[in-house]
């Protein structure tokens, strides 16, 4: 039993040692996997169902907010204005710079993830008394983000634009959202 | 086996086998402890018993509780209306969470007067931080299970802190949301670990009490116990005083929970949560305010949430930023100072992050930020260059002056005896 270790003993132990250790983990990390990944979105929450939505009703200047995915989507049917203001800013001053045309699909209607970049609140700006910032788009009253009207962040702390969720008009006035 | 240290002899026989008699005689009786604490060290005893009554009345609460979206709300506002005693378990539990907070805060704030993370109770000091860190994350949580508008918008605008993690900051709000949103699966994972943290901190509070055992209380005057001259049994000493300060305390507790019960919450949190409409005005609850102005003052996303963090993690650091050896206030007149502007800073932060993020609030948030980082990176590691410190006492049963003091010189004499 007291043989002496031969460095050819030594590589041989050390060679199980090592895969031992690397087999060990894999199967560690291979359970462990499940655990963490349990707590992405189920298979139901992400078959929720796309949303569509009817604009015939929509008038010039108004706004709606449908649940997409628990969340809000702001539709508006922006104004004359709204869309020459929207078009005419200059990309220069811009924290995430895009033109309006990247934005949306039909210069009428502007289609937005209602959700506040910066920590997930709902801006202000669909109903018509609300407050809507210095740029006249939407104005989140958590910690004062100002978007312009095609929904650019403009001023506070939110890092980018308001998102523009996917979507296809399936007519003139009809959108699928998702 | 030496002679039997009970009277009972059931309890000699247990303790032959399973020695908790002495260990709780050792640690708990005969415990020496420096004679000269004040009341600020009733504070780790409230909390402990604070953590206790948070587990009790936390696990009756549960057993009539729904976590489910449609649920949630309804069934806390039946523990109010309907289950028997519900309304004083509810109070206790939600009163409990800001009382813990008081306790812990005047307890940090003890320490930092003290010198008490100093060597050689660094590691003690840090398992502090770290049951501070838990005790938010299970606050937080728990604030969310009522289901209300300030639940539904705090656990969005707190998980999106996340969100500014470069590159995997949406997947992994994505993960702790299981879905898209605040929604039904964030709900339940919360209360299950809302319902775990507090049995974690269980855990972290025992190495905490294995770590002060080893070296013993810190003391006012911040020197080490030279002897037995210097120390008095634990019990009936400090388990008197303590039950005293317990009394206080659950008087002033009990005030709370019978007559303003929601003073310290917030009444948007009595609507039931809607992910379509945010309240005109969000605020956390009163605790984390200091570090919500933290947050807010950086115009910075992702800086915001690394400076609001880095006000902690400057706490896990703090025993090796602050290079005086001298470890109490009362001999270091320059760091007395600076600690009551640190308090001051602190309650002006609290301050400021329940104020609307504007005009003046904001440039005043700046400023209380800046000064916090400050005092713990900057003055703290210069200022033993500069401060001359009092001499400190030969030991704690010898004042500075002896000579002069007749009371002095009779303790003295006491203790020769």
């Amino acid at each position: 039993m007291t043989k002496k270790n031969t460095p050819e003993d030594q590589n041989k132990r050390d060679f199980l040692q090592v895969s031992t250790y690397a087999l060990g983990a894999v199967g560690a990390a291979s359970f462990v996997w499940p655990l963490i990944d349990q707590m992405n979105p189920a298979a139901d929450t992400l078959a929720l169902a796309s949303t569509e939505v009817d604009l015939e009703a929509l008038e010039e200047g108004q706004s709606i907010t449908v649940k997409w995915r628990g969340k809000p989507v702001f539709i508006r049917h922006r104004t004359k204005e709204e869309i020459s203001s929207a078009k005419d800013q200059l990309l220069d001053g811009l924290r995430d710079p895009q033109t309006d045309d990247e934005r949306v699909q039909n210069d009428k209607y502007i289609v937005l993830v209602g959700v506040c970049t910066h920590l997930g609140c709902v801006p202000l700006g669909q109903k018509s008394g609300d407050v809507k910032g210095e740029y006249g788009g939407w104005f989140c009253p958590c910690h004062g983000s100002h978007y312009d009207h095609s929904g650019r962040i403009r001023k506070g702390p939110a890092p980018t634009n308001l998102e523009v969720p996917k979507y296809s008009f399936l007519s003139d006035t009809l959108i699928k959202i998702g | 086996m030496s002679k039997p240290k009970f009277k009972n002899p059931v309890v000699n026989w247990i303790d032959y086998r399973l020695p908790i008699f002495t260990f709780m005689n050792h640690e708990l009786n005969e415990y020496p402890t420096p004679k000269n604490l004040n009341y600020f060290w009733n504070f780790g005893s409230l909390a402990g018993i604070t953590l206790v009554t948070m587990i009790i009345t936390g696990i009756v609460l549960s057993m009539n509780y729904t976590a489910h979206v449609d649920y949630a709300f309804d069934s806390v506002e039946r523990i109010m209306r309907d289950v028997n005693h519900g309304w004083l378990l509810r109070y206790i539990h939600m009163n409990g969470a800001s009382f813990f907070f008081i306790v812990v805060y005047i307890h940090i704030f003890r320490g930092l007067y003290y010198g008490s993370y100093k060597a050689p109770r660094e590691i003690l000091w840090i398992l502090g931080v770290l049951i501070l860190l838990l005790m938010m994350a299970t606050a937080f949580m728990g604030y969310v299970l009522p289901w209300g508008q300030m639940s539904f918008w705090g656990a969005t605008v707190i998980t999106n802190l996340f969100s500014a993690i470069p590159l995997v900051g949406e997947s992994i709000v994505t993960w702790l949301w299981g879905g898209f949103s605040v929604d039904n699966p964030t709900l339940n994972r919360f209360f299950s670990l809302h319902f775990v943290l507090p049995f974690v901190i269980v855990g972290v509070v025992i190495l905490h009490l294995v770590a002060l055992h080893r070296f013993g209380s810190n003391n006012p005057i911040g020197i080490d116990v030279k002897g037995k001259q210097d120390t008095v049994p634990f019990h009936p000493y400090y388990t008197i005083k303590d039950l005293f300060g317990l009394s206080v305390f659950t008087t002033i507790f009990a005030a709370a929970v019978f007559f303003f019960p929601n003073f310290m919450g917030h009444p948007d949190n009595y609507i039931p949560a809607d992910p379509m409409v945010t309240p005109a005005h969000i605020v956390p609850e009163w605790y984390f305010l200091p570090f919500y102005a933290i947050l807010r003052a950086i115009p910075d996303k992702l800086g915001g949430v690394l400076f609001m963090f880095g006000a902690i993690m400057v706490l896990f650091v703090l025993p090796w930023l602050d290079k005086s050896s001298v470890r109490s206030s009362q001999f270091r007149p320059l760091y007395k100072l600076f600690f009551w502007i640190l308090v001051i800073d602190c309650i002006a932060l609290g301050y400021l992050g329940a104020k609307p993020a504007e005009g003046i609030y904001v440039i005043l948030s700046r400023i209380a930020t800046a000064y916090y980082f400050f005092h713990f990176l900057i003055i703290l590691p210069l200022l033993p260059r500069i401060e001359s410190t009092r001499p400190l006492p030969v030991s704690i049963s010898t004042p500075i002056i002896t000579a002069s003091s007749n009371a002095s010189t009779v303790m003295a004499m006491r203790e020769k005896k």
